[in-house]
C-alpha cells in the first residue's frame, strides 16, 4: 500500500493524472505563472517560439519589484516595454511599481491557493507552500514555454518529511528555524526534491512565519516547499526520508559569509563591525517583522556608524505599518525605509555594499558579491536580530531588546 | 567529439559570481558576457574563447533562476559545462540555451585549467587530449533532457511542438 504525498498529488491534478511517482515526467498545467521585470526575456522566448497569444492569460502574474521604481535607464526601458507585453497580450493580473514583491503578492491577494500549481521565473516561487500551494522556480525560457503551450515538464520530485518541532525560546523566530533548517539540511542537501513540513512548530505558526520558512527553504536546493493544508498527504505517502528539527533547542542564529549553510549561534560573531543593517525581502519584509523592530528600536537610535535599511515587502503592508506608528517609529530612530519591493537584497540599488563593508540583512542570501562589492561580507539574521546589531553597530544578540 | 580547452572553477558556483545582479538591467546577451564569472575571476571574460569547456565541482549554478547565467557562459563562448553536479534551474536553463551542462563525477580532480580535453557522448566519457592524461565518465542524459538538446533548446523544440499540433 503506498498513497501520495502533497506535491505528488498537485503535479498528478495539473497533469491530468490518477497518480504519479517521483522520477516520472510529466506535463502539467500550472494554475499560475508569475514573472518580475524578467518577463521581458520571457516575451523575446515566446515570440522567438512563434508565440502571437498567451495560451492561458488568466494564470500569467507580472509584478515589477527586483529594481521598482526602475533604478537605470535600462531598468525604465525595460519596464517600459513589459507594461506594453501587458496590455498587447490581454495580462490583467500586472502590478506596477510599489505594489510589493511578487512571492507576498501572490499570498497577500489571494492568488495562490492550497493545491495550486505555481510556476514562477523566480527561485523563491517556494514561499507560496506557506499556503499550501506547490511553487516552483522555473528560467526564462521554461517559462516562455508555459505562455506559449499552457503546460511545461516537470520530473516529480521524491518528497522529504521535515518535522519541526518544539516551542521556541524567547528571542527566537522562524528565521532562526529557517537558517537552522537550511544548515542541517545543506546547501544543496534537498536538491530536486520537494521538502514536507510537519510538527507542532508548524501547526502552531502564522502564514508570515510559514512564508519566510518556505521561502529559506529554497536554499536547501529544493524544487519546492509545502506546509500541507486543506490538501493533505495520504497516511501513508511515500518519503525519501524524514528530517526531525527540534525548534525548541535553537538559539538567534546567523547565517556567515558566503554561503547560507553557514550557520552559527549569534553569539559567536557577536561585536563583528556592522555597516549597514537590512530588514526587508520577500524573506523578512512583512508586519510582523517590521513590528518586532519598532519594538526593539523604540525610543533608540541606530548607531552612528550604521545605516538601517527598510523595504516593506508590500504597499499593503507599509500603509499597516504606517496606520499603526511603526514606520514613524522607524524612522524616528534613524532607519532609512524604501519603496516597497525587492529592495538591496540583489544588490542592484537601494543600499549596495562597498569594498570591505559588513552587512547583517534580514534576506535570503549572502554569496559573495549579492549585495554589491564582491569584497563585501554579509551575515544573514532574524529582523530582531539585524535591529538589535543596528542599534550597537556590531551584531548583537536581540534578547537583550526583548521587552 | 567535442574538444576544447579547460577552466576550472571551485564548488558552490553561484548565479551572482556567473552573472551579479548589478548586471541584470542590461538584457542584451554581449553586454552581459562582458560580465560572465565575474564574481569569481574578473579576467575571465576577456580571456575565455569560443569552445571553452568549464569544468567544476559540485553545485555549479546555485541560488537564482535568471538564466542570463547560462546565456552569458553561452555568449562568452562556453557551450559545455562538466561538473559534479548542477543547480536544478540552472540546468534546466543551460539545456533550454541549447548548452550541454554534463554531470561527471571526478572530472573536477582529473583535469586542470589549460588542459585540452575531448568528450564523446556516445561513450558517455570525458579524457584528456594527452594520451597518459585521465578519463572519466559522464552521467547519462535523461530521455527528456537530451531531447531538449538534440532539438538545439527549448525555443526550437516549442517551435516543432507547435508545429505538429
Amino acid at each position: 500500500m503506498s498513497g501520495l504525498t502533497v506535491c505528488e498529488k498537485i503535479l498528478a491534478r495539473a497533469a491530468g493524472l490518477g497518480s504519479v511517482m517521483p522520477g516520472d515526467v510529466v506535463e502539467a498545467t500550472p494554475d499560475v505563472a508569475l514573472s518580475h521585470e524578467n518577463t521581458f526575456l520571457i516575451h523575446r522566448a515566446f515570440r522567438e517560439m512563434g508565440g502571437v497569444r498567451i495560451a492561458n492569460p488568466s494564470s500569467v502574474v507580472i509584478v515589477f519589484d527586483h529594481r521598482a521604481p526602475a533604478n537605470t535607464v535600462n531598468s525604465a526601458n525595460t519596464q517600459k516595454a513589459v507594461r506594453a507585453i501587458t496590455s498587447d497580450l490581454g495580462i490583467t493580473q500586472f502590478f506596477d511599481v510599489g505594489a510589493g514583491i511578487c512571492h507576498q503578492l501572490l499570498i497577500e491577494q489571494g492568488i495562490a491557493k492550497a493545491g495550486m500549481l505555481v510556476t514562477g521565473s523566480d527561485s523563491h516561487t517556494t514561499t507560496c507552500g506557506a499556503v499550501g500551494a506547490i511553487g516552483i522556480g522555473l528560467g526564462a525560457s521554461d517559462m516562455a514555454a508555459i505562455w506559449a503551450k499552457g503546460s511545461i515538464w516537470l520530473k516529480v520530485p521524491e518528497s522529504v518529511k521535515v518535522e519541526i518541532s518544539g516551542k521556541t525560546p524567547e528571542g527566537v523566530y522562524s528565521k532562526d528555524i529557517s537558517l537552522e533548517t537550511v544548515s542541517h539540511i545543506g546547501a544543496m542537501g534537498a536538491d530536486y526534491c520537494c521538502l514536507e513540513f510537519h510538527g507542532d512548530y508548524i501547526s502552531d505558526s502564522t502564514v508570515s512565519e510559514r512564508m519566510t520558512l518556505c521561502n529559506m527553504a529554497a536554499e536547501t536546493g529544493a524544487k519546492s516547499v509545502v506546509v500541507p493544508q486543506t490538501l493533505l498527504p495520504d497516511p501513508l505517502a511515500n518519503y525519501s526520508r524524514t528530517i526531525k528539527i527540534d525548534s525548541s533547542k535553537i538559539g538567534p542564529l546567523v547565517s556567515t559569509p558566503h554561503s547560507v549553510e553557514k550557520v552559527a549561534p549569534v553569539s559567536e560573531f557577536e561585536g563583528t563591525k556592522v555597516d549597514q543593517a537590512f530588514i526587508g525581502s520577500c524573506t523578512n519584509g512583512r508586519l510582523d517583522d517590521l513590528e518586532l523592530a519598532s519594538a526593539i528600536l523604540a525610543g533608540r537610535k541606530v548607531h552612528p556608524g550604521t545605516r538601517l535599511i527598510i523595504s516593506p515587502a508590500s504597499a499593503e503592508i507599509y500603509a499597516m505599518a504606517l496606520d499603526k506608528g511603526i514606520i514613524g517609529t522607524l524612522v524616528s530612530a534613524g532607519a532609512v525605509i524604501t519603496s516597497p519591493g525587492c529592495g538591496p537584497c540583489l544588490g542592484a540599488h537601494q543600499g549596495v555594499l562597498a569594498d570591505g563593508e559588513v552587512c547583517i540583512s534580514a534576506s535570503n542570501r549572502n554569496f559573495r558579491g549579492r549585495m554589491g562589492s564582491r569584497e563585501a561580507s554579509i551575515y544573514l539574521a532574524s529582523p530582531a536580530t539585524v535591529a538589535a546589531s543596528a542599534i550597537e553597530g556590531k551584531i548583537a544578540d536581540p534578547r537583550r531588546y526583548i521587552r | 567529439m567535442i574538444c576544447g580547452k579547460v577552466w576550472k572553477f571551485a564548488d558552490d558556483i553561484d548565479t551572482d559570481a556567473i552573472i551579479p545582479g548589478r548586471y541584470l538591467d542590461d538584457y542584451s546577451p554581449l553586454s552581459l558576457a562582458k560580465h560572465v564569472m565575474e564574481g569569481v575571476d574578473p579576467t575571465f571574460a576577456s580571456k575565455v574563447s569560443k569552445g571553452d569547456i568549464i569544468v567544476a565541482g559540485r553545485h555549479f549554478g546555485i541560488g537564482s533562476s535568471r538564466e542570463q547565467a547560462a546565456t552569458a557562459l553561452l555568449v562568452a563562448g562556453v557551450e559545455v559545462i562538466l561538473a559534479e553536479s548542477f543547480a536544478r534551474i540552472f540546468y534546466r536553463n543551460a539545456v533550454n540555451k541549447g548548452m550541454l551542462p554534463l554531470i561527471c563525477k571526478g572530472g573536477a580532480e582529473a583535469f586542470e585549467t589549460g588542459e585540452q580535453i575531448v568528450i564523446d557522448i556516445e561513450k558517455g566519457v570525458a579524457h584528456s587530449a594527452e594520451e597518459s592524461g585521465k578519463s572519466v565518465a559522464l552521467d547519462k542524459m535523461s530521455p527528456y533532457i537530451s531531447k531538449i538538446y538534440s532539438s538545439g533548446g527549448l525555443v526550437k523544440l516549442v517551435i516543432s511542438e507547435l508545429g505538429k499540433t
